[in-house]
């Protein structure tokens, strides 16, 4: 054997993970479960946000939660007691974002009978969960105070995918530079579709906006 | 962190690719790698030999990166620019109307054995 022998490939490397996506959210609408993808950075109040929302909602629809971190399942043990729902935590093993095929693996280790929402909170990262399609329904991400309104410039494809953008913490607005109307500007550059909810997860102020976007949307994906 | 998941991706179907064509040893991967596809080409260099020296198949095999460089469309006055120098908004008339024409590909073009 001399000589190379070329193969040519051309495929882009998330190709796999599209179709594997695409064909986990048909399933979903079979069953009528709809599933929410939840990015942000670390510290951002994911887990605090979805304990609010779901207190506010969990009467009115059955829901499920996915916690995926590198590490530890304080996360996942922290929604059980907060709301008592169910909530299974996911161990992504070193990876920075959670895939199709990972995604596929947590929802066959939760009870999905009668399920109609299904939540799946990201790995803190805003720049590989972005990248990867996880067969969710939508996504959305926390950008909290602190982080500053220049994000959506920094990170432009986390904020180019995401249905739903939930302004965090706005209780600490008088001590941080933080311009809502430049983030609202910045954001629609990215995606002009995105809808904005400010909120304080710690106070709940703004947090039945988010219920309420969730629930409109839970409806339409079962209904239409 | 980053490039170590994009290259058990590669290394993914690379495997496949080298088994549907029944080949035993690949010796060079070609990546199509964008100038805004957020993957940086060393470190995805680094990691591709720390995993790829792991599979038989892949031992000491290189990894060659094209880059291509990212090229934005203006729809309100048709031109092209270059997306790295001027962003999202056309340097010639100042619109925001404008999308990616190319720069965000992560593909394996072809492979080597």
């Amino acid at each position: 054997m001399d000589g190379v022998r070329v193969i040519e490939i051309k495929k882009s490397i998330f190709a796999d993970n599209n179709e594997d996506a695409d064909a986990l959210r048909s399933e979903l609408k079979r069953r009528g479960t709809y599933l929410l993808n939840l990015m942000s950075s670390p510290g951002s109040g994911k887990t605090t946000t979805l304990i609010k929302t779901i207190n506010l909602i969990k009467d009115k629809i059955r829901i499920s939660v996915m916690e995926a971190d590198i590490d530890s399942d304080v996360d996942a043990l922290k929604i059980k007691e907060a709301t008592g729902i169910d909530s299974i935590q996911l161990h992504t093993g070193g990876m920075c974002h959670l895939d199709a095929e990972m995604t596929r693996q947590g929802l066959d280790n939760l009870p999905l009978e009668g399920v109609d929402l299904v939540i799946l909170e990201n790995v803190g990262n805003l720049v590989c969960p972005a990248e990867f399609d996880t067969g969710a329904v939508r996504n959305a991400m926390i950008l909290s105070v602190p982080e500053g309104h220049d994000k959506p410039l920094k990170y432009p494809l986390m904020f180019s995918v995401c249905d739903l953008v939930i302004v965090n913490k706005i209780d600490v607005m008088p001590y941080f530079d933080f311009d809502m109307a430049k983030c609202e500007e910045y954001v629609h550059m990215r995606n002009p579709k995105a809808r904005i909810i400010p909120i304080c997860a710690k106070t709940g102020e703004g947090v039945e906006k988010v219920a309420g976007w969730l629930l409109e949307e839970v409806n339409n994906w079962k209904n239409k | 962190m980053h490039e170590l998941g994009i290259v058990f991706y590669i290394i993914r179907d690379v495997k496949k690719a080298a088994e549907e064509n029944n080949v035993e040893h690949v010796s060079e991967v070609v990546m199509n790698i964008g100038e805004v596809s957020t993957v940086v080409p060393k470190y995805l260099k680094d990691c591709w030999r720390w995993a790829a020296d792991k599979e038989d198949v892949l031992r000491g095999c290189e990894l060659i990166v094209n880059k291509i460089p990212a090229v934005t469309w203006c729809d309100s006055c048709k031109c092209e620019y270059s997306t790295v120098k001027y962003g999202k908004t056309c340097p010639a008339c100042g619109s925001g109307e404008t999308w990616l024409l190319r720069g965000n590909e992560v593909e394996i073009k072809e492979i080597h054995t």
